[in-house]
């Protein structure tokens, strides 16, 4: 009998879950409501879907949630940091927390301090790390604050000064106080990623409730499975490792719906979209994974420097409000948004959306009563919709890398009014199961590992220093669970720097693969 | 003198991104830095050189270095601060303002820290009014300034003071400081008197910035008739838009070289041409130049009007490419060897832009 997994998504309204096959067969599905506590809801969802499922052939649980993100939105449950950081006497023009919303600020950041330490681009140190400013730090937070953020100018390229500070933390306050480093947290962009590795430290708490309820759920089914959370890049880690790492969960919705909606399809390779009541997200994946942005990325008003899927959003949605005027036919941007189920004339209501457009234009079908929009005019029709087509046209556009074409996976409740000839689209799939295509996303994630550091072409050779750039992170990728003789590298980017001598390059390159079996 | 405000900051960075063409680093650090030393020193005064002592001796300071390093090895200040004082003690001088060398990109916002924390005002000039990726591309370099005797320093207290005979070694020497230096460090240079600056130099720059930015701010809010304000203000005229669909790049003599290709929105007969290194400098539509070096090339977002950096340029952008005319004080003997096209390798004409202000 085939070995099963449980994928479980907690989004802003719904719960979902799936019970997933080894082939990647969806053999149950279920869609509750988000409650107030999401554990509840966890627990409802996880009851529902293994329902008549043989539970000794259930081996993972695979969970992708809103709470730490949420968390950080509405600046609740956060647990009050100290943050360190090794670099001086470099980068005292600017205080960790600079250009922090003010009552984020408030909440999270306690006692903090630029100790000398910190290395160079070429690997030296900006100074040696000064040992007794670790301790005294450790004994300002005593009691103050229960977690420390310490961040280390170039720790993506060296990391011993933030193990030793992490050693000397522990020294200081025991093994067990809440200790979070850069170099695990984020990459380049010392700000940024001190930025981040501060949020990971508030959010301790969060996390540890979160996954106790998760395994709380799962034990109270007698489900004894490995547990693991979804990344923000779509790969997974252990339960264990999210409760030090919540905050590389905090994207981790979009990612899942986009993996999943293209394994549903039993793609690697295409564009997803995915229209809800209000707007329209594209992304693009690429062996299986979403592009991410180049831009930095905000959390919660902090800029960061995570991997995130590079998304454009439009107002194109299911309930976005059609007007017929003088001047001719005007789409959006506002929108019912989920009230489009009593408000839109096909449902009896009294505002002309998309829905109502995309009826009468025969898109959608077996959704509310047809005869309610037989007075829309043709023209009105034909104008919207030669809009939406235009902005999707637009979208994907936007989105492609090259100019091949690629297939566009339309999910989502909005998805009938994606046209089925798109110019530049190689076909639109509108896969069977894409309303938990979340859920399915987080169940068949996989194992992965990253690098991101530079490297000096001169001295090694660019293949030599790529070569080691891919060990190391098949190297991560099976620490983290991947199964060492499926480990594949899914991406390299390569970012020369202007001004560096030796041809310095920044490598980044990532490592994935199912999760070993055992 | 007037005061330089928090909102004044913000047009600012707007308007430094804007005229780093492309490139000039990302002023976000730089400006979080202007934030902090005006927390901790106060604010900071716009001063024009006509109210200023006219044998008063003015510094500059910049940033000098990899900004990918920059990112990591974020300024500490004894860098900038450093060099402006080891400068002054060479000349046996103080100072009585702080000036830009390159408004555009970062070192737009970077004196400005200085003379917070030095209690100076920041005079309304530069030598560049725009990004280039070297320190003898100024318009003090065509009046015969020298850009030494200039300092380069780190934020530990090294500090190299050096003389040299032409503008170009002063580049050669600079560049090969940094290196033993850390590539993230302070640059003084073209020491010279108010009179000068007034003289020689390209003059309201800063307050050009602010308000450069200030009227594209406008155009980003969507307020009705900003795009041609904006237009009408800077002299400058939109080119091209279009849809980026390649976008090559790569890494020579230290510099991000690359080529962008984009193709109309409406007529796809119509493709640009962009070469880039480190800041955008060659337009072409069909081969035939439209906007060249010195002038500048700006790329914005064809939706929000945001201007976008070479390194953040992908496939499938949309957007609008807008020449902005060089400041007028570039318009002298000596300009095309220095930064026009040639300088660059190009072997293509400097093509003025098509009624730009003089």
């Amino acid at each position: 009998m085939s070995r099963l997994r449980i994928g479980i998504d907690v989004g802003g309204t719904n719960t979902d879950a799936v019970v997933v096959d080894q082939d990647g067969n969806v053999l149950a599905s279920t869609k509750a409501v988000t409650t107030p506590d999401p554990s509840d809801g966890i627990a409802a969802a996880l009851k529902a879907v293994i329902e008549g499922i043989d539970k000794s052939h259930i081996k993972q649980a695979m969970l992708g949630t809103t709470h730490p993100a949420n968390a950080i939105i509405q600046r609740k449950d956060l647990q009050q940091v100290g943050v360190l950081r090794l670099a001086a006497p470099s980068s005292l023009a600017i205080r960790p927390g600079a250009a922090w919303p003010k009552d984020l600020h408030a909440t999270v950041i306690g006692p903090s301090a630029i100790i000398k330490g910190g290395y160079e681009y070429d690997g030296s140190e900006i100074s040696p790390l000064d040992e007794q400013a670790v301790r005294d730090f450790a004994q300002k937070c005593k009691g103050v604050v229960n977690a420390i953020a310490v961040s280390c100018a170039f720790a993506p390229a060296n990391y011993e000064q933030e193990l030793r500070a992490g050693t000397i933390i522990a020294e200081e306050l025991g093994e067990d106080y809440a200790v979070s480093l850069s170099h695990q947290v984020g990459a380049i962009g010392l700000l940024e990623r001190e930025n981040a590795t501060i949020l990971n430290a508030s959010l301790f708490g969060v996390a540890k409730r979160v996954v106790d309820g998760f395994q709380g759920a799962l034990l109270s089914h007698g489900l004894k499975v490995d547990s693991y959370l979804t990344q923000n890049d779509g790969t997974l880690m252990t339960a264990e490792e999210a409760i030090r790492l919540p905050i590389l969960t905090v994207g981790s919705g979009p990612t899942n719906s986009m993996r999943g909606a293209c394994a549903l399809a039993k793609l690697s390779d295409a564009l997803v979209i995915d229209v809800g009541g209000t707007s329209a997200d594209v992304g693009i994946l690429i062996d299986g994974f979403p592009r991410e942005s180049s831009a930095a990325v905000e959390v919660g008003g902090v800029r960061t420097n995570f991997r995130m899927p590079d998304l454009i959003s439009i107002g194109l949605g299911g309930g976005t409000i059609v007007r017929d005027e003088d001047g001719g036919v005007r789409v959006g941007p506002d929108s019912v948004g989920y009230r489009v189920v009593t408000e839109a004339l096909i449902t009896g209501g009294s505002t002309l959306t998309l829905s109502d457009i995309s009826t009468k234009g025969d898109r959608l079908t077996g959704f509310g009563d047809a005869s309610k929009v037989a007075g829309v005019k043709d023209a009105t029709v034909a104008g919207a919709l030669a809009w939406v087509d235009e902005q999707i046209q637009i979208l994907c556009d936007r989105m492609k890398a090259s100019r091949t074409s690629l297939p566009l996976i339309a999910v989502g409740g909005g998805s009938h009014l994606v046209p089925d000839d798109i110019p530049g689209v190689a076909g639109v799939i509108r896969p069977a199961h894409h309303s938990v295509a979340n859920a399915f996303g987080a169940a068949i994630a996989e194992a992965s590992g990253a690098v991101d550091r530079v490297y000096r072409y001169e001295a090694e050779g660019r293949d030599a220093c790529l070569d080691d750039a891919k060990r190391l992170a098949t190297e991560a990728a099976i620490r983290a669970g991947a199964d060492a003789d499926q480990v594949r590298i899914t991406s390299v980017v390569e970012v020369p720097m202007s001004y560096l001598p030796g041809q310095g390059c920044r490598v980044q390159v990532k490592a994935a693969g199912p999760l070993a079996t055992h | 003198m007037r005061e330089l405000t928090l909102e004044d900051l913000d047009d600012m960075v707007l308007g430094a991104t804007l005229l780093g063409a492309g490139g000039g680093g990302d002023p976000y650090i730089a400006r979080l830095m202007v934030r902090q030393a005006m927390e901790d020193f106060g604010s900071v005064m716009i001063a024009s050189p006509d109210e200023l002592d006219p044998d008063g001796l003015v510094l500059t300071t910049a940033v000098i270095g990899a900004p990918t390093v920059i990112s990591e090895k974020v300024p500490a200040g004894p860098e900038f601060v450093g060099c402006v004082t080891s400068l002054a003690a060479f000349l046996g001088k103080k100072p009585v303002a702080i000036m830009p060398i390159e408004v555009g990109g970062m070192n737009t916002l970077i004196p400005i820290a200085v003379a917070a924390e030095m209690g100076l005002p920041v005079i309304d000039a530069d030598s560049m009014r725009r990004a280039f990726p070297q320190i003898e591309m100024t318009v003090f370099t065509l009046a015969g300034i020298p850009a030494s005797p200039m300092s380069v320093a780190d934020e530990k207290g090294n500090i190299v003071v050096f003389q040299t005979t032409t503008n170009q070694v002063a580049e050669k020497l600079a560049r090969a400081s940094v290196m033993q230096l850390g590539m993230a460090n302070g640059i003084s240079c073209y020491p010279m008197t108010v009179a000068q600056v007034r003289k020689f130099g390209i003059q309201g720059s800063m307050s050009y910035c602010v308000d450069l930015g200030r009227k594209l701010s406008a155009v980003q809010r969507g307020e009705v008739g900003a795009y041609d304000a904006f237009l009408e203000f800077s002299g400058g005229h939109k080119y091209f838009s279009g849809k980026v669909i390649d976008i090559d790049r790569r890494t020579t003599e230290g510099f991000a070289k690359g080529t962008l290709v984009i193709e109309h929105l409406t007529d796809p007969t119509r493709t640009m041409r962009i070469e880039i290194q480190n800041e955008l400098l060659m337009a072409f539509e069909d081969g035939k130049p439209i906007v060249t070096t010195p002038d500048l090339i700006c790329i914005l977002d064809h939706e929000n009007a945001q201007p976008i950096t070479t390194e953040t340029l992908a496939f499938g952008q949309r957007v609008d490419v807008i020449g902005l005319p060089c400041a007028p004080e570039w318009h002298q003997e000596g300009m095309l060897e220095l930064v026009g096209p040639k300088a660059f390798g190009y072997d293509v004409p400097y093509t003025p832009m098509e009624g730009a202000r003089k």
